[in-house]
């Protein structure tokens, strides 16, 4: 794969790859001019509501709805009775998450509901407003069944099981034990055991989960409009529960109000939309409330972990061993299952380290809460926090700095590659590079002078640091050999049109981190034309390429290549057209700024815009024999690697106030290695996102429920997310070790802000805490418990 | 589920009369609508179902800003942002100056209005603490007159005041601030503009040199604002700086359990409380020194 050669597109002096080159789509977004589903409207159509179980656990014992029915602009009010054929079950398994089991899913509550907000009973009005009157109107009795919600007891006997025919709430469970791990803790020097709390929060997307299903009986087509990740995935999953040909559904996204993870599950009440659509013959819009958004939507994290760290006398780690339990709610979600979360804090934990002692036990279990799934980051941010808080307090134990027992115990740089005691293998890692540039971009030594200086003042400044591991551009090892139809490979199709504009349809999606701006700068590259001279299409399943869209940071890694080997190949074509037109050799001949140039010379020979308007409308005048194609189609799939790694390393600066127990953030920095950068401006905003969200599951995110299954805090006025007042500013800087497996050389960046931030922010409150004797590992970490932790309430 | 009002008349009131007509017709079923910045969520979220909605943003009579003799009066349809500005409010009753900036965002300030706030009875709310700690007098009208409230009168509980559902309140009228006082104002939250964990706003008076008419009034730690009528009792006739803080606070822990929120336990709102107190007493001994 490796076409380095001196004149490869990535250093080509007209090359845009590696320039921060501002988003053409910004414009339209800020404008308020973009396309979200909410704003299309079709004729005929009709808007749904739903009403939901207000239990977390109960029985359905009657639905009356004639009163809802009777209301004027009332079309239809179903319950799964009358879905049954319109819709099968799903059930969130996958073949190599080995024993992991489920229970069906329908579009409506089946008999029973297993989480409060549950959708029992679906509406069909005129407009959104009468559907919901009409849900008001909708009488039902339930039998409250006992909720299981403590992950913790979830497996014990007396217990009830919420799928009796599952046999247990054990949903998977999985095991390592690699090398030695009792010997290796039995000669440590040091050992050091924590309990974390990772607390259950969700994406909250700005723009909530949207669809309209729209339904042609005549020619039984089915189009959705969908704010979603992963458009191919859709069509399938649709066509397969609404038993529909495949080949006739069509899925559209236009602009997308954020993801974050959460736009990449089947939810039951668009699959209700689907479903309606095809009983009603009409178009059927659904847009998620924000009480829906928060009660409904996949959350994440939601872990018990107890972990030790063993060290020798040098401060060089050789074991850790974990137990981890994690609560997922009722269901594993489809199709990726709810066992992927667990699975990554067992492969990652302590991953950057050279240990080979590693004993893993992790168990996802059953309840009656909202389901959990995949969100940006997917397990990173336990491992990371687990396997760096474990290095800082063992750092404290051997009276040793953080950052020297780090890089004593990094895997060394020419260990790679390199097989972790979990079975990860990493291509090439810059551990201790991106550390040591850490360390002077953020004048450690200086900070750590202050922090002494301030401390004898009362004032107690702590510093934290998180390096870690990001998995990105992931093979099909991640759910295709699962049986998963989810595509790890992507595709690019590239022409040259008649004015000399290229256009580029690509399977990877825009969720507004910046893919079709990067999607135009490596085409723009590849063939030899401005950036602004492409315009790239996403999200539209009967245009573009069939691909995977925005999971697990694939974007720029498997999309970009993609676009960057259709790039190089439409350039072979234009100069094969140009060459025969000009009567030179095409290897003579160059593409520079949208013009046919003499390589060597840079001499302009002829726009783009006259090739192509002789070869679309004056076939006539080219020499004979000549077919010019000026389209060209390329796929990528990763297939060396199971996943292309990616390393970064974090550090927080803050000050706790002791007497408030209020966090204030000072100062931010990431040393990041995605391999080739290829927009330094999008990267820096993907990294500084990831890590605000980081920052806002260590101190303000969370999903509170009662002890009966409610969530009492399902608004955007009592769930606290991290606001521009609050954050610091977050310095991003690079090292740059570009993954061989592609000739792009990028790998993934969309997720490690995420990963690093709460492992970074905790290490930075205790260690401002250290002197006092305090210390946390419980998240969030609100002023309440910080004051619980000084002994001051 | 909730994302539409339930559907609900709409009357936009020119005067006084026109809200009185509306609120004489429909009672409990009418609900006035001033800045909408908590009314219109409710109405979306469904939590509020009005009959009949009436604007009042409109009305002559309950807006400006004015120095009546001696008290400064604030018209109930004043917005955030107009009051925050206000010369006559920075001088008069610097208190409310200082607490507008901690009400939310800059959006929610152009848009809410002062006596919105105060009939909204928010009980984490900072402008009621500032009234009961002002002791404000409250101007109210209905079909039958107008009557006089004092604040101390106005707040019965969470979303709960003395209006009756046929009246309105017209303004407030705040005493002018006179020489030798002394006012402090702070909360503890955990996002700018969020509901405070725990406030307060402290105002006194030095006379002849020690304090007098002190009263510490904490905010977003009970149902209402709390007067800590005890605690403030122990500053009366004293010199600022020349008293222990620590038993203002126990004061403060001997007579307040404050009500726990989602985050914040009882125990941590009664700590916060009593940082508060301790800043606010330094702060007052600075001023004096």
């Amino acid at each position: 794969m490796n076409d380095r050669s001196a004149m490869s597109v990535l250093d080509k002096p007209n090359s845009y790859i590696g320039r921060s080159v501002p988003r053409p789509n910004a414009k339209r977004l800020a404008q308020g001019r973009a396309t979200y589903v909410d704003d299309i409207v079709l004729p005929r159509m009709v808007h749904l509501a739903f009403c939901r179980s207000p239990y977390a656990h109960a029985e359905i014992l009657s639905i009356d709805s004639t009163a809802a029915l009777a209301l004027p602009g009332v079309l239809r009010v179903v319950t799964m009775a009358d879905l049954q054929d319109y819709c099968t079950p799903w059930v969130g398994v996958l073949d190599h998450l080995k024993g992991i089991k489920s229970a069906p899913q329908w579009p409506l509550a089946n008999g029973k509901a297993f989480f409060q907000g549950e959708p029992i009973v679906a509406v069909a009005a005129t407009s959104r407003a009468i559907a919901e009157d009409a849900v008001d109107l909708i009488e039902v009795d339930y039998k409250e069944l006992p909720p299981v919600t403590d992950m913790e007891t979830a497996l014990d006997p007396d217990t009830p099981v919420i799928h009796p025919e599952l046999g247990d709430n054990l949903c998977f469970e999985r095991s390592i034990d690699s090398g030695d791990v009792d010997a290796a803790f039995a000669e440590a020097a040091v050992v050091v055991e924590e309990t974390f709390h990772f607390n259950r929060h969700t994406g909250v997307t700005l723009e909530p989960r949207s669809i309209i299903c729209d339904y042609n009986p005549a020619d039984e087509t089915l189009t959705l409009h969908m704010s979603v990740q992963c458009p191919h995935m859709s069509k399938n999953l649709y066509a397969k529960h609404l038993g529909l040909d495949e080949d006739k559904v069509r899925v559209i996204c236009k602009d997308v109000g954020g993801s974050f993870g959460l736009k990449i599950h089947t939810y039951s009440d668009e699959m209700a939309a689907g479903a309606l659509t095809v009983m009603l013959g009409r178009p059927v819009k659904f847009i998620a409330d924000r009480l829906e958004s928060f009660t409904t939507d996949i959350h994440a994290r939601d872990h018990r972990v107890t972990a030790k760290m063993a060290f020798t006398q040098d401060g060089e780690i050789t074991a850790v061993e974990m137990d981890d339990i994690t609560g997922i709610g009722p269901y594993s979600v489809y199709p990726r299952t709810s066992g992927i979360e667990m699975n990554q804090v067992a492969n990652l934990t302590a991953g950057p380290y050279k240990h080979l002692n590693y004993r893993v036990r992790a168990r996802v279990v059953f309840q009656n809460k909202g389901v959990m799934c995949q969100y940006r980051g997917v397990g990173h941010p336990i491992a990371v926090a687990v396997g760096e808080a474990l290095i800082d307090k063992g750092a404290a134990a051997l009276g040793m700095d953080p950052a020297e027992v780090r890089r004593r115990s990094f895997i060394p740089d020419d260990a790679y590659p390199y097989t972790s005691p979990s079975g990860a293998i990493y291509e090439r890692q810059s551990h201790r590079q991106s550390l040591d540039k850490l360390v002077a971009v953020m004048d450690y030594e200086a900070l750590r002078r202050e922090q002494r200086v301030l401390r004898e003042r009362g004032i107690y400044r702590g510093i934290g640091f998180a390096s870690l591991i990001e998995v990105t551009n992931p093979s099909p090892a991640f759910y295709g050999v699962g049986g998963a139809r989810i595509a790890s490979q992507d595709g690019c199709t590239i022409r040259l049109d008649p004015t000399g504009g290229i256009t580029c349809a690509t399977g990877v999606t825009e969720q507004g981190q910046g893919t079709e701006t990067i999607i135009a700068q490596i085409a723009a590259s590849a063939v030899g034309v401005a950036p602004g001279q492409v315009r790239v299409i996403t999200g539209d399943t009967d245009v573009v390429p069939y691909g995977g869209g925005t999971w697990a940071s694939r974007g720029a890694g498997i999309g970009g290549e993609a676009a960057l080997q259709a790039g190089k190949e439409l350039r072979r074509n234009i100069l094969e057209v140009a060459g025969a037109i000009l009567q030179s050799a095409p290897e003579s001949l160059d593409i520079r700024d949208g013009e046919i140039v003499d390589a060597k010379s840079g001499n302009e020979r002829m726009p783009l815009a006259e090739l192509g308007r002789l070869v679309y409308f004056r076939g006539d005048t080219l020499p004979e024999g000549l077919q010019p194609e000026l389209v060209a189609t390329k796929h990528y799939v990763s297939r060396s690697y199971p996943f292309a790694f990616t390393n970064a390393a974090h550090a927080c600066l803050l000050e706790v106030d002791v007497e408030t127990g209020l966090v204030k953030l000072l100062k931010y920095w990431v040393v990041e290695d995605c391999g080739t950068v290829i927009n330094p401006l999008l990267v820096a905003e993907q990294t500084r996102g990831g890590v605000v969200q980081g920052i806002g599951a260590a101190l303000y995110e969370e999903c509170l429920y009662s002890p009966e299954g409610q969530m009492i805090n399902g608004s955007m006025a009592d769930y606290l997310l991290p606001m521009a007042a609050e954050m610091p500013e977050i310095f991003v800087d690079h090292v740059t070790t570009p993954t061989e497996t592609s000739e792009l050389g990028a790998k993934g960046v969309g997720e490690a802000g995420t990963a690093g931030a709460p492992g970074a922010v905790m290490n930075a409150i205790n260690d401002a805490l250290g002197p006092l004797d305090a210390r946390l590992s419980h998240m969030p970490f609100t002023p309440d418990k910080i004051l619980r932790a000084l002994g001051k309430t | 589920m909730r994302l539409k009002p339930r559907a609900f008349e709409y009357v936009r009131a020119r005067s006084l009369q026109d809200v009185f007509s509306v609120l004489d017709a429909h009672g409990d079923e009418a609900k006035i609508l001033a800045g909408g910045q908590s009314l219109v969520p409710a109405l979306n979220l469904r939590l509020a179902a009005p009959e009949i909605v009436v604007d009042v943003s409109a009305v002559e009579a309950l807006s400006g800003i004015t120095v009546v003799d001696d008290v400064l009066r604030i018209g109930a349809m004043s917005r955030y942002i107009e009051v925050a500005t206000s010369d006559l409010v920075a001088r008069h009753a610097p208190m409310i100056a200082r607490a507008i900036p901690y009400i939310a965002h800059t959006a929610i300030r152009n848009r809410g209005t002062f006596g919105g706030s105060l009939c909204n009875a928010d009980p984490a709310s900072e402008l009621p603490a500032c009234a009961l700690a002002l002791k404000a007098v409250f101007n109210i009208s209905s079909s039958a007159g107008e009557r006089k409230i004092a604040a101390s009168d106005f707040f019965l509980g969470t979303y709960t005041t003395a209006l009756e559902p046929n009246e309105v309140l017209v303004s407030v009228e705040v005493p002018l601030t006179g020489p030798g006082s002394l006012f402090y104002f702070d909360e503890v939250a955990r996002r700018q503009g969020d509901y405070a964990m725990a406030g307060l706003a402290a105002r006194a008076e030095v006379r002849g040199g020690v304090l007098a008419d002190a009263r510490l009034v904490f905010f977003a730690v009970s149902d209402m604002p709390l007067a800590a009528s005890a605690a403030s009792a122990l500053l009366e006739g004293k010199a600022p700086g020349s008293f222990d803080a620590e038993v203002v606070c126990e004061a403060l822990a001997q007579t307040i359990v404050p009500l726990e929120d989602l985050t914040t336990s009882s125990a941590t709102k009664l700590h916060l409380m009593k940082v508060l107190t301790r800043r606010a007493l330094t702060d007052f001994a600075g001023k004096e020194a």
